[in-house]
Formats: structure tokens, C-alpha cells, sequence
């Protein structure tokens, strides 16, 4: 009984280990997914533009492009959009995944805050979601010509990231398809 | 030569907390009087030293230093002048500084207010206070300098601060929760401190409580400011995101509030002593870890400053250093502390007890969903979201719960009740309440909704337990000389009790109705539209071009009108601010106090027309007029004659009203008469 006043130390310790991986894990050059040179998951979405419209895998491969989760639910989304729209402006190919979102919300978001997606697929239910391995929005994939997943970045997009962690595969991968 | 001052004023004051850590800690052990006396001159150095260092980076703000790497990347000369002072806290370095600039200023009134002290408590509490600073000047000096020089090419022009902070609410928001924040910094000395005396009384409880009420208080108001923030500059209409960084303000704020109660029924009744402790222990340690998660880039936020990970790997280490080495000493020392004071089942204590389970599960809970991403990860399953829908499913249950328990444990007495007459008390309560809930939903609105119901009924229930409680207190004395006679006669520490716990039947009413029966409407508008939403018209006037100081608006105009008759004229923008490119919605609210209109303008549609989104929310200020309730209340329990006493020596005792027995009446109210000779005639 006179051992309970060790029970949160040992959960902070436990926590603070979790903590540490953490930390190292988003800064290590490998892949936090098992998806890494797998293709792109299958998958019959509408788009969030134009629900008529129905797009799968097949109808996006063919060339090295960003796919970006999102939804209008996202603060960090709000964060990152901005350099997303300057990405697009220089050129980039950017997919997005709009994830588990209202489709008035979404809809709204890109008409408010501009759209830098070719297109983005309603991903209502979040299967896609699954089959990717989201835990979370923002989370953005780089997809080679051949359809294949080569790279996962979790959180926010921004200059740091693009230049340190994408921009390099990205060239790296145009080069490889060109 | 300006910012090398203030680094070498920050320098200074790193060495002075040195001191104030080691020394008067020292000198209690040994007993020396005079080490112990340094606690309270090194801290107002300290104070003194750190106030200059930040006053020397407002001045390079205010005087366009660009040379100063920080204030080139948060200001720039178009910023209007209030918002490059509060650019100061914009960033990651700046804010550091504030944050140490707050602690120093808890300890410095912790010197001032300590002489009724022992000696021993006073300098130990200090003492810790000054490791505590120790560790963040490090943190600054080492990582953050917010000093450092761009040179010898100094750019011509800032970065501008960023959009989203340039905002009358950001400019307190800050400062008031990192006052929360770190005032609950003097809770956790005091309770190191009694960990260390291995010695913890009634009397302690009483000197830590109005400091842990305080932070509290603070904290209540950071966090609805920053809520109030979203809720406008955002410009989505939504007040709460269960964002990382404000879960990590909402987990303290919930833990301490547990600990007020806690400290509450250690003070009255001697009870939960090592609980309290770690109480303490948990609040301060969840507000350094709502920094840990907000400056290591370890989640993503919309306030997450540039991650970097050696300023996270440093917090991180801190971290396990402050809360592993307290924890570890609670392992030993916690035993010492205990009490064997029993109580009865249906009494105010069990009742505090279940609040502090209620909270504490309510604050693990969104530990967890906070850290839901890391965990998983951790174990390899990540493909598990977690969003607004999982804390919602628990919170809300939780807060139910809480605000159920709080009707009965106000009534009860401490020690024990009759649950015959609890039922007495509350029957005509519990009838008034269920039908008085299920009335409201079935009259406001279109529709039945049976969560209206509850919360509505759950905030009669709080309201009615207060009113039938302030009867009680009254009732015997109000025989001979009128209820406000009786109402004189009760203490301010009462007072501040229920208006707290009214402020919270105040915030559920926001919480509760502008989510069930909020109305919105995206619309597509050329000048000359009108648009109906519930008894609303809006008329979209006109819309136009403006030049701001640092950026470009179109600036639109709205009228309104309820039965014909013009109510409001609002004028949403849509702002571009040209430095960084970045646009910004600015929405416009017409606000009431039983409703809010809230138009957002959307972009461009060409020919003219616009995307407009309009909301009518009902008592959503209540929500925020709850959280200044809870605030000022605490404020006012801590005007309470009885923690006065410890600051002015010599006040004389001739006050009426009726004076707590040590340790038995007070805060929690004149509950517990029968424990208290003398009260009841």
C-alpha cells in the first residue's frame, strides 16, 4: 500500500520516453509508414468540386504530384494552405484528400481560401483515410509517376519542410520519370 | 547596444535565480536566517533584471531595430505601433521572455506577501521558485536568444508579424495565460516545499490557496480570451477546436481547478493532503508540458511556434527533470503527509472528492486525446484519427456529471449528511429542473432536442442549489432582521464560490444553446441582395476597396433588419496583408447579449458577387460571460478578510461577520454550522 506514491512517476517516466520518440520522429529522414514504395491504395471518390464526378487512383497517376490531407475541421490545415498555394503557384502537382469533412464545409473552404488542387476527392467516410494510414490532417504523401507512395511528411507543410524533406525527392523523382 | 543590454540584464538574472535557487534552500536546512533572507532580495533582483531585458526588446521593437534578428522576423515599419509592442510576445523567443518575465513577477509578489510566513516555507518556496526560472533563462540563453544580431547586413524591412496576431485579443491573450500558467509555478513551490518539510497543515493549505485561486483566475481568462480569439478572427463562427495547444491550456485549467477544491477540503477539514500535493505537482506540470507540445513541434497547431528539435529535446529534458525529481520526492515523502480523518459517504468531502475524480478524468482524457497520434504511433497502429467527436463523446458526459455533483456537494454539510434531508432540500430542486429542461427544448426552437434538455436543466439545477443554499445560510437570521441582514453577514469568499459556480451554469447555457440552435447560411450576393436566416433579412449594401496601415481590404457593408426595422449594419472584410501575402477573414458581429450575427465574407465570385456566410447565434456570450463570472469570482474569494489577515499584520479583529474557527468554516461557505460553536442561535 505505501508504494502508490510511486505510481505517477513511473506513468510521467513512460510518457516522457513517448515524448522522446516523438521528438526524434518527425525529424528522422525514414518513413514513419509501412505504405513507403507501395502504390496508391484503390479507391472510388467523387470530388469535392464537383460530386458528379468520380475519380479513382488510375485517373491521377502518371506523374510525380504532392497528395495532401485535409479538411475544413483543420487549424493546422488553415496554417499550411497558404504555402500550399504558393507551392502550386511555382508549379507543383498537388492531390488533395479531403478527409472525414462536411462537403458544404469543404467546399466553402476552397472557394474562400483558394484551391491549390488540381482536384481534391471527398473522402466522407475516411476509408481512404484508413488504407493511407492518416492519423491526422494536415499529413502530405509524394506520389512517384508510377503511382507510388515515396514519401510521408506528418503536419505542416511549410517552407522548412518543402525545402529540406520534399523539394529534394520531389526533384529527385521528376528527374527519374523525365 | 540596446539588445546587448538586455542580454546582459537577462545574463544577470540567470545568475541571480542561480543563487536564489541554491542559497536560501540551503540555508533553511541548516538553519542560517540570513541565507534565508537573500530569497526575497535576489528575487526582486531578478524581477528588476529580467523587466529590463524586456523593456530593452519592446524598445528595439518600437525603435524598427531590424539588426535584431527577432524583430526582423515579428514587426515591420507598416506594423501600427500597438501591435509591434505586442509583437514582442509573437514569437517563440519573445514569448520565452514574457513567460519568464511573469514568473519573476509571481515570485517577486511571493516575497512581498510571504513575511507572515515561517521562515523555513518562505525561503524554500522561493528557493524553488528560483530553480524554476533557472531552468527557463537557461532554456533562453542557450536556444532562444531573443537578442541575437543580423549582421553586419541588417535587413532594410521586417517580415511583418504575422496576421492572425494583429488583434486587440491577442494582445492580452498571452500575457494572461502564461500569468495563469506560471502562477500556478508558486502552487507547485508550495507543495515542494511542504514535501520537503515532510510537514503539511491546515495552515499551509490556507497560505497556498489564494496563490493556486489567483492563477486560476488568470488562466480562466487567458483561456477565453484566446476562445473568444477563434471564435472572431478565425472567422469559421467556432469558439473551441480541441487544437493540441488549447488542449494543453485546457488540461491545467482542469486539474486546478481540481486542486482549488482539493486545497479546499485540506484547509477546512485536513483531508486529502498528499492528493493536494500532487495535484499541485500535475498543474504545474501540465502547464510546463502545454509548452513542451507548443515549442517542440512535436504536434502540429495553429500556435505552434518554428519547431525545432534541440529547443524541444531541451524542454523535454526540463521536463523530466523538474517533474521526474518532484515525483520522485511525492514517491518518498507522500506517506508523511497522510491523514486518517474519516468521513461519511453522503458529505461535502465525498462530493469535493468525485469533483476531483470528474476533473482528473476529464483532463486525462483529453491528455489522451491530445497525445492519441503520439501513442498510437508509438505501438505502430496509426490509423486512428482523433478529433472534435471523440472529446465531445467524453467531455460532455463529464461535465454533466460535474454539474450534477455540484448541486448536491454545495448543499452538504461537511463530515455528514442525512440523505433524508438532502432530499428535503432538493426535491422541489429536482422536480423544477426536469421540467423546466424538457419545457425549454419544447418551446425554443423548432425541434426537441434531448441534450437542450438535459443541459438546461442541469443549469436550473446549478442555479437552484445556489439560491436554496445562500436560503439556508440566511434563513435564521433573516427572522429578526431581514434577508439582506443575512446576506451581509456571509463571507466574500462565499460570495465568490457561487458566482464562480453560477459562471459555470452561465457557460453551459452558451455551450448548450449556440450549439443546438445556431442557424447558418452560405449565400451568394450581389450589392442590392437581401437574405433571410430565421427572423433575420440581411442586405448586402455595397462592397469596396480599402488601403489599411499594412494591408489591403474589401471591405463590405450589411444591414439587417428584424419586422422591417433596421437592427445593424455590419462590415465584414476580407483582408491582404502584403508583406506575407496572407489573407485574412475579418468577420463582423453584431453582438447582443442574447445573440450574436456573425457575417463572414467569402471570396469572389465575379460579376459582382460575393460569398457571404451568415450565422445567428443564440447566447453564444455566454459562454465567455461564464468564464468572467468564474473569473471574478475567484478574484473575490481571495478578498476574503481571512487571507488579508496573513498580509497586513495588525488589522484588528472588530469585523461581524462570522469568523471561521481554524480550519473548519470558510471558503466552502457556513456549511458546516454545526461544526462551528456559536453560529447557529
Amino acid at each position: 500500500m505505501k508504494r502508490w506514491p510511486l505510481i505517477p512517476l513511473v506513468l510521467f517516466l513512460v510518457l516522457s520516453l513517448l515524448f522522446y520518440r516523438a521528438l526524434f520522429q518527425e525529424n528522422k529522414t525514414d518513413i514513419p509508414s509501412a505504405l513507403i514504395n507501395k502504390p496508391l491504395p484503390e479507391f472510388r471518390l467523387s470530388t469535392v468540386l464537383n460530386p458528379g464526378r468520380i475519380v479513382t487512383e488510375k485517373d491521377i497517376q502518371g506523374q510525380v504530384f504532392l497528395l495532401n490531407i485535409w479538411g475544413s475541421w483543420c487549424v493546422a490545415c488553415r496554417v499550411e494552405h497558404p504555402y500550399l498555394m504558393e507551392l502550386a503557384e511555382q508549379g507543383v502537382t498537388i492531390y488533395g484528400v479531403n478527409y472525414k469533412d462536411g462537403q458544404d464545409d469543404a467546399r466553402q473552404w476552397l472557394k474562400r481560401m483558394d484551391d491549390p488542387y488540381v482536384l481534391s476527392v471527398a473522402d466522407k467516410e475516411g476509408r481512404l483515410g484508413i488504407d493511407l494510414g492518416v492519423y491526422g490532417a494536415p499529413e502530405t504523401f509524394l506520389i512517384d509517376h508510377e503511382g507510388r507512395i515515396r514519401y510521408k511528411h506528418i503536419g505542416v507543410v511549410d517552407e522548412r519542410v518543402w525545402r529540406e524533406e520534399l523539394q529534394p525527392r520531389y526533384r529527385e523523382l521528376q528527374k527519374g520519370a523525365g | 547596444m540596446n539588445p546587448e543590454l538586455g542580454l546582459l540584464a537577462l545574463i544577470l538574472a540567470f545568475c541571480m535565480a542561480l543563487l536564489q535557487g541554491t542559497i536560501p534552500l540551503a540555508g533553511s536546512f541548516i538553519g542560517k536566517l540570513r541565507w534565508m533572507a537573500m530569497a526575497r532580495t535576489l528575487a526582486f533582483g531578478q524581477f528588476v533584471f529580467v523587466l529590463l531585458s524586456f523593456m530593452c526588446l519592446v524598445y528595439a521593437f518600437v525603435g524598427d531595430d531590424f539588426s535584431v534578428a527577432y524583430v526582423a522576423n515579428n514587426s515591420n515599419t507598416l506594423l501600427p505601433l500597438q501591435y509591434k509592442i505586442t509583437a514582442t510576445w509573437g514569437g517563440h523567443e519573445g514569448s520565452l521572455l514574457l513567460w519568464i518575465l511573469v514568473l519573476t513577477g509571481w515570485t517577486q509578489a511571493v516575497a512581498m506577501f510571504s513575511y507572515r510566513l515561517p521562515h523555513e516555507l518562505a525561503a524554500r518556496v522561493l528557493s524553488v521558485l528560483g530553480l524554476v526560472s533557472v531552468g527557463f533563462l537557461l532554456f533562453i540563453l542557450l536556444t532562444s536568444n531573443p537578442f541575437t544580431r543580423i549582421l553586419p547586413f541588417p535587413p532594410l524591412d521586417g517580415n511583418d508579424l504575422n496576421p492572425l496576431l494583429q488583434d486587440f485579443g491577442m494582445i492580452i491573450h498571452p500575457p494572461m495565460l502564461y500569468m495563469g500558467y506560471v502562477g500556478f509555478a508558486v502552487a507547485f513551490a508550495f507543495a515542494i516545499a511542504a514535501l520537503l518539510e515532510g510537514k503539511m497543515d491546515t495552515a499551509w493549505a490556507r497560505w497556498a490557496r489564494p496563490w493556486t485561486t489567483v492563477a486560476w483566475c488568470f488562466l480562466t481568462l487567458g483561456i477565453a480570451l484566446g476562445s473568444w480569439w477563434a471564435y472572431y478572427e478565425l472567422g469559421w463562427g467556432g469558439w473551441w477546436f480541441w487544437d493540441p495547444v488549447e488542449n494543453a491550456s485546457l488540461m491545467p485549467w482542469l486539474v486546478g481547478t481540481a486542486l482549488m477544491h482539493s486545497l479546499a477540503v485540506t484547509e477546512k477539514r485536513g483531508l486529502f493532503k498528499s492528493w493536494t500535493l500532487l495535484l499541485a505537482i500535475f498543474t504545474f506540470s501540465l502547464s510546463l508540458f502545454g509548452t513542451f507540445l507548443v515549442r517542440s513541434g512535436v504536434l502540429t497547431s495553429v500556435h505552434a511556434f518554428a519547431s525545432d528539435p534541440e529547443r524541444g529535446l531541451f524542454i523535454l529534458v526540463y521536463l523530466v527533470v523538474v517533474v521526474g525529481a518532484s515525483l520522485a520526492l511525492f514517491a518518498v515523502k507522500a506517506p508523511e503527509v497522510r491523514s486518517r480523518i474519516h468521513f461519511a459517504a453522503l458529505s461535502r468531502e465525498t462530493f469535493l472528492l468525485l469533483n476531483n475524480i470528474l476533473l482528473t478524468i476529464a483532463a486525462a482524457t483529453v491528455l489522451l486525446g491530445t497525445l492519441f497520434p503520439l501513442v498510437l504511433d508509438a505501438l505502430e497502429l496509426g490509423m486512428i484519427s482523433v478529433g472534435p467527436p471523440y472529446f465531445n463523446t467524453i467531455f460532455v458526459p463529464l461535465s454533466m456529471l460535474l454539474a450534477l455533483c455540484l448541486g448536491i456537494g454545495v448543499l452538504l454539510n461537511w463530515k455528514e449528511s442525512l440523505a433524508s434531508w438532502l432530499w428535503l432540500q432538493v426535491r422541489w430542486i429536482v422536480a423544477v429542473s426536469v421540467a423546466g429542461g424538457f419545457t425549454f427544448s419544447l418551446l425554443y426552437g423548432d425541434s426537441f432536442l434531448i441534450s437542450e434538455a438535459l443541459a438546461i436543466g442541469l443549469v436550473l439545477w446549478i442555479v437552484l442549489t445556489i439560491v436554496r443554499d445562500i436560503y439556508n445560510k440566511t434563513r435564521h437570521k433573516t427572522r429578526h432582521k431581514g434577508l439582506w441582514q443575512g446576506m451581509r453577514k456571509l463571507r466574500a469568499s462565499y460570495y465568490g464560490m457561487q458566482l464562480a459556480h453560477l459562471g459555470l451554469a452561465v457557460t453551459i447555457i452558451g455551450v448548450a444553446i449556440s450549439t443546438g440552435y445556431t442557424v447558418q447560411k452560405d449565400v451568394r450576393m450581389t450589392p442590392g441582395d437581401m437574405a433571410r436566416l430565421g427572423d433575420y433579412v440581411f442586405r448586402f449594401d455595397s462592397i469596396e476597396r480599402r488601403q489599411g496601415p499594412n494591408y489591403q481590404s474589401d471591405y463590405g457593408t450589411l444591414t439587417v433588419f428584424r419586422d422591417q426595422k433596421q437592427i445593424a449594419r455590419l462590415n465584414p472584410e476580407k483582408r491582404l496583408y502584403q508583406v506575407q501575402n496572407m489573407a485574412m477573414t475579418e468577420a463582423a458581429i453584431d453582438p447582443r447579449l442574447t445573440r450574436d450575427l456573425y457575417v463572414a465574407l467569402g471570396e469572389n465570385l465575379g460579376d459582382g458577387s460575393w460569398a457571404i456566410r451568415l450565422h445567428v447565434k443564440p447566447f453564444v456570450r455566454f459562454i465567455w460571460l461564464g468564464s468572467l463570472f468564474m473569473a471574478l469570482g475567484g478574484f473575490i474569494a481571495i478578498a476574503d478578510r481571512r487571507y488579508r489577515l496573513r498580509v497586513k499584520k495588525r488589522k484588528p479583529l472588530s469585523d461581524t461577520r462570522t469568523d471561521d474557527a481554524e480550519g473548519v468554516e470558510g471558503m466552502k461557505g457556513m456549511k458546516g454550522m454545526k461544526d462551528v460553536k456559536g453560529v447557529t442561535p
